[in-house]
């Protein structure tokens, strides 16, 4: 869970990323249909959805490497379209797969790349940023998958970015080395980096990101902290049982009781009333609401339920 | 300036990581040589007619392998190279960093002709050790301006079929099909000396024999004037130039989706 939380500033003109009504369409396929954002400096911030959302278009536009249909975007206060060289020094890219000379090693890779920027990381910072100081001297063909990811992160950092775009790093990772390299985007957001990541682990989203936009088919369909996103998200769960020969449970609640005898499910967003309710009653019966509980949806019930609503309306459309 | 010293250096890791596969380096470096040692084993009794007498086949192959070679340095691996580095998404990741685009290619066109010059160096020091073939005084210009027209004229070229080509593994088959026949049909594998004319004249609508025309002239022991050949020349230079304006037009850094 991320605890820092940059708060976005109040004038447009300050933040890092921000768009209006962005569209964009493979003929017949709206890919991206009418999406707005706004990203602050140093906010880390997540496109979270399934593959075909529209998360890598978005991305590709905000980088520049795709031409918007329609709408309005603002990088770091340029245009991404225009594709000026004064952009691309201050930003960062690590797409989902690119490719390196296999022939260079890791050092000179990183100074390839380094060599294109006006004032680009000292290559120790960039070998101690992903965790490759061991492997400076090593042909690129010889790491290993993760490594290579890792060495995408650190050509995406060459130039010192001050926007850093992450488009899923870490699919395809076995469990550990999404935790590495979480540490290292975790490392890349106390040296004040601003972040776009898409992803589509909420895992992933809750740990890393300040603030969360869910997509799908080309929507952002909720946005805001992941708490918040858990919080907005209808209600509070309250669950118990009751024991056989129990009298019925009172009415007046303020959503309807579900399942029957064993197990009963109460999804509310007036907890607190209902809550009270409930337990007076029970006191006053003398009976015990067996593994009462009370819980949060987490994002993956928060991120199901709002695919679920996509789906509904893709439907009905 | 700076975009300059960035394509120069561009350059420079292109060729380190060529040498860096010694085995394709080598294959590289022998592949025409090849083709000189076996034409002359197969053809190397026989004698040639050519404008002012008759010169040995050997006198014909030097000049042919050097276009064969500045093709395969200049055209085949170029348009080879830039599929596998667009499909393996290198075209797409160094143009979202501040290096300008046409850089990446000088790059790779620089390294090209570095290869190129490689060659022809080691197809003329072959000529005059082993077959006695060697570029006459007075024709050297000629020989210098035809090699820069035809390398020049071929890295554009290379450059622009790679806009037809679909992806990586498809390179190796559209690029020699799209050469191989013209090296046969334009006298540089085979001196076409009784073919049909309706062939030749085919041929000449391509720039392969072109190059081959205007690189023979540089050869030839009889010439006694400067060798020039000004219209293979200009049709070579207007294949590059239409090369390059195709190139500029459909050039594309990512894959086919």
């Amino acid at each position: 869970m991320s605890t820092a939380k940059s708060t976005p500033s109040a004038a447009a003109s300050d933040a890092a990323i921000e768009t209006r009504g962005l569209r964009k369409s493979y003929g017949a396929l709206e890919a991206v249909r009418g999406v707005d954002l706004r990203v602050a400096p140093g906010e880390t911030f997540a496109l979270l959805g399934p593959n075909g959302a529209g998360k890598t278009t978005i991305v590709e536009i905000l980088e520049g490497h795709r031409v918007r249909s329609a709408g309005e975007a603002s990088v770091l206060g340029h245009d991404p379209a225009a594709g000026e060289r004064a952009f691309k020094e201050r930003i960062g890219i690590v797409l989902q797969s690119a490719g390196v000379d296999p022939f260079l090693s890791v050092e000179e890779t990183l100074n390839l790349f380094r060599g294109y920027y006006p004032r680009p990381l000292p290559l120790d910072d960039l070998l101690d940023a992903v965790g490759l100081r061991g492997k400076r001297r090593e042909r690129v063909r010889r790491l290993s998958g993760g490594q290579q990811r890792r060495l995408d992160v650190a050509i995406g950092l060459a130039g010192d970015p001050e926007l850093l775009f992450l488009d899923e790093p870490t699919t395809g990772f076995d469990p550990s080395a999404r935790r590495e390299a979480w540490e290292m985007v975790e490392g890349l957001k106390e040296r004040g980096k601003t972040i776009l990541l898409t992803t589509h682990y909420m895992e992933e989203a809750e740990r890393l990101a300040d603030r969360v936009a869910i997509m799908a088919r080309g929507r952002v369909v909720a946005e805001g902290a992941p708490s918040e996103l858990t919080q907005r998200q209808a209600s509070t769960i309250v669950r118990f049982r009751l024991a056989d020969g129990a009298p019925a449970p009172p009415g007046g609640l303020t959503a309807p009781l579900e399942g029957e005898g064993g197990g009963h499910t109460l999804t509310t967003t007036e907890p607190t009333r209902d809550l009270n309710l409930l337990t007076a009653w029970a006191v006053e019966q003398s009976i015990e609401l067996e593994g009462l509980s009370v819980s949060r949806p987490s994002l993956e019930e928060v991120f199901i339920g709002l695919m679920g609503e996509s789906d509904a309306e893709g439907a009905e459309s | 300036m700076r975009g300059l010293a960035l394509a120069l250096r561009q350059v420079r890791y292109e060729n380190a990581a060529f040498w860096r596969n010694p085995v394709s380096a080598f294959f590289t470096m022998a592949f025409p040589l090849m083709f000189l040692v076996i034409f002359n084993l197969l053809f190397g009794s026989s004698e040639l007619d050519v404008e002012g007498g008759t010169v040995s086949v050997s006198t014909f192959y030097v000049p042919s392998i050097t276009v064969l070679g500045v093709i395969g340095a200049c055209y085949t691996n170029i348009a080879i190279g830039v599929c596998f580095s667009r499909d393996g998404g290198l075209l797409k990741r160094v143009r979202g960093t501040p290096l300008p685009g046409w850089a990446l290619l000088f790059g790779k066109v620089g390294h090209a002709v570095l290869l190129a010059l490689l060659l022809v160096a080691i197809i003329l020091a072959a000529g005059v050790l082993f077959y006695g073939v060697d570029v006459p005084s007075n024709t050297l210009p000629a020989f210098l301006v035809t090699l820069a027209v035809g390398a020049a004229a071929f890295c554009a070229l290379g450059l622009a079929i790679t806009a037809v080509i679909p992806n990586a593994d498809a390179s190796p088959a559209v690029v020699n099909a799209s050469i191989l026949p013209l090296l046969f049909i334009s006298d540089v594998f085979i001196p076409l000396r009784d073919a049909p004319a309706w062939l030749t004249t085919f041929a000449d609508v391509f720039p392969v024999s072109h190059f081959a025309g205007a690189m023979h002239s540089a050869f030839n022991p009889f010439e006694t004037g400067s060798g020039f050949e000004l219209f293979d020349l200009a049709a070579l230079a207007a294949w590059g130039v239409a090369g390059l304006l195709l190139a500029a037009r459909f050039f594309r850094w990512e894959p086919r989706a």
